[in-house]
């Protein structure tokens, strides 16, 4: 008796997170999917049937072939730099230096900033001014006598969304030494002595023990990493505004649902961004959970 | 061995060290600097003395924005944890038939790139007649913010031990007592992590502020951003606005970092 009233209890405090979950992300995601299939221009809601038609417009759409390739281009570089320096500041401070404390905090708390300062920060550091209006980095460049350096930053012609990368690295390369420094803080010593007595040097240690050790975490931080980069918005926004060299599809999406008043096509830009996370997050998931349920 | 290694391992430590000062040494020193000495050919010069104008600029235009932030995070950081705490709650000790099923859709919640609820949101909120206001957003926040307060607490509360629950069980409590005073006293850690996890991700976001407020509504990352924008606003008072937006989440970095980690770490679903 009193179990089953408690068992309507439980149902009763979760079902309204549950409902408001299934509501506001699998409804609103059904609801995203019929406005990609309409027609909806304009301010007032259109839900005439268009089938797929604004995703084989996107299909052609040149706006959407330099979203697409600023994706993969900004996710490459962000992806592999946050791995190579979160690795590298993992393996340093775990050589139990004095300090480790004050960097590891200090290569962590960009984590805490919102990418919009960030973006903030980065567009006068990376100001591409030269010449007598020379200013941020290029500047300290030019006092340091690295000239070569000087570059012109995110308005680089092609790749000036590589360029975005440096302070999205800077905004979460800690977050990945975080997750390295867990990794390599649970390999147990024996591991690491006894590649030693069998005449291991520090780096084939490292490079044929420890890294293949790591690979889970270095798997995780790639899912984390490219789910971020695949949404990134706001700092691209924050660093450059809205000009078309560095448009991404969260940004096309952005202005051309809310300026533009394409519901129709921001719909389906949406939609498509939701399932290139999902391919790379479901699996991801069900990974987790499974190897979760099997401790 | 090791003690021969470690001073030059202080090299690459020291500069990316540099690197990570950087904008914070900008954001800063630009800040402290007088009108008369702000120029970007100096730019990198440390200021004379300490000089509280551009802050003082950066407030005024800041002000009611940062405390717009202010009223959303708070009640936003709050409901979603009690939610999160009682959902992990009943998803870890008092399992009914299909938790296993839902809560991985609950967390799926957690990676969605909103563009793709956008427009259903705007549309919502218009027809509910919280478009616009703060409190569309709060809601917003707290709905968004379930999943990874739920994963928290769950992979706390999986951690206490079953005799716990079962003993008082045994001592003729219910599910509300079992939570009350055993679970519930056990997991201000967890509350602490989740509301800190919570306060810093509704602070630093940008998407859902910008699609359902107007300016008058308008949080700290949006004004600033609209501030970045426009060519009458100094650069220097950019900078001093910057550190203003920031400071409320370094503080807490500052202060709580233990926390605020095992926050991140919690976002990479294992706990």
């Amino acid at each position: 008796m009193s179990l089953s009233r408690d068992r309507l209890i439980s149902i009763a405090l979760v079902s309204p997170s549950i409902l408001a979950v299934l509501v506001f992300v699998y409804g609103f995601i059904f609801w995203s999917v019929r406005v990609s299939m309409s027609n909806w221009v304009g301010l007032l809601p259109d839900y005439s049937w268009a089938g797929l038609a604004n995703y084989r417009n996107l299909m052609h759409d040149p706006r959407f072939h330099i979203d697409v390739r600023n994706t993969v281009i900004f996710t490459v570089l962000f992806v592999a730099g946050c791995l190579a320096l979160g690795l590298i500041l993992a393996v340093l401070l775990d050589q139990g230096l004095r300090g480790e404390t004050f960097f590891r905090n200090l290569f962590l708390f960009p984590m805490a900033i919102s990418f919009i300062v960030t973006g903030v920060v980065w567009r006068w550091l990376m100001n591409p001014a030269q010449g007598s209006r020379i200013s941020g980095l290029n500047l300290l460049f030019d006092k340091m006598g690295l000239d070569f350096l000087i570059n012109q930053w995110y308005t680089t012609p092609y790749w000036g969304i590589g360029f975005i990368a440096i302070p999205a690295i800077w905004q979460m390369s800690g977050y990945t030494m975080a997750l390295y420094l867990g990794g390599l803080r649970s390999i147990p010593d024996e591991v690491r002595e006894a590649a030693r007595v069998d005449g291991a040097s520090e780096w084939q240690l490292y490079r044929y023990v420890i890294l293949p050790l790591l690979s889970p975490i270095t798997l995780t931080a790639m899912i984390i990493l490219g789910h971020i980069s695949l949404k990134v918005f706001d700092l691209i926004v924050a660093v450059a505004g809205k000009q078309l060299p560095l448009d991404v599809p969260a940004i096309y999406m952005w202005t051309t649902t809310f300026d533009g008043g394409f519901y129709n096509r921001g719909a389906a830009i949406g939609i498509l961004l939701l399932l290139s996370v999902a391919v790379l997050v479901i699996p991801y998931l069900r990974y987790t959970l499974r190897t979760e349920a099997e401790l | 061995m090791k003690t021969q290694r470690a001073s030059w391992l202080y090299l690459p430590l020291l500069l990316m060290a540099a690197f990570y000062i950087l904008p914070m040494y900008i954001m800063l020193s630009t800040g402290f600097k007088s009108f008369a000495e702000v120029s970007l050919k100096t730019m990198w010069n440390l200021p004379t003395g300490i000089h509280l104008e551009n802050f003082q600029r950066a407030y005024e235009a800041l002000a009611p924005n940062l405390w717009n932030s202010v009223r959303l995070v708070v009640p936003a950081a709050i409901i979603s944890s009690i939610l999160g705490s009682l959902n992990g709650f009943v998803l870890a000790k008092w399992k009914f038939r299909g938790a296993d099923l839902i809560f991985p859709l609950i967390l799926f919640g957690m990676f969605i790139p909103y563009q793709s609820i956008l427009i259903p949101l705007v549309e919502f909120m218009k027809r509910i007649n919280l478009y616009g206001g703060i409190w569309g957003l709060v809601l917003t926040h707290v709905i968004y913010g379930i999943p990874i307060t739920t994963l928290t607490f769950r992979n706390y509360y999986a951690g206490i031990p079953v005799e716990l629950v079962e003993a008082s069980r045994i001592d003729g409590a219910g599910i509300l007592g079992v939570y009350w005073h055993i679970m519930l006293p056990l997991s201000i850690p967890s509350f602490v992590v989740v509301l800190i996890w919570q306060f810093t991700a509704a602070w630093n976001d940008f998407l859902f502020a910008v699609v359902l407020t107007k300016p008058a509504s308008w949080p700290v990352t949006v004004a600033l951003n609209n501030l970045a924008g426009s060519q009458i606003i100094e650069w220097n008072v950019q900078m001093a606005g910057s550190f203003l937006a920031a400071l409320p989440t370094l503080l807490v970095y500052i202060f709580l970092g233990r926390y605020f980690l095992r926050g991140l770490l919690a976002g990479a679903v294992k706990g």
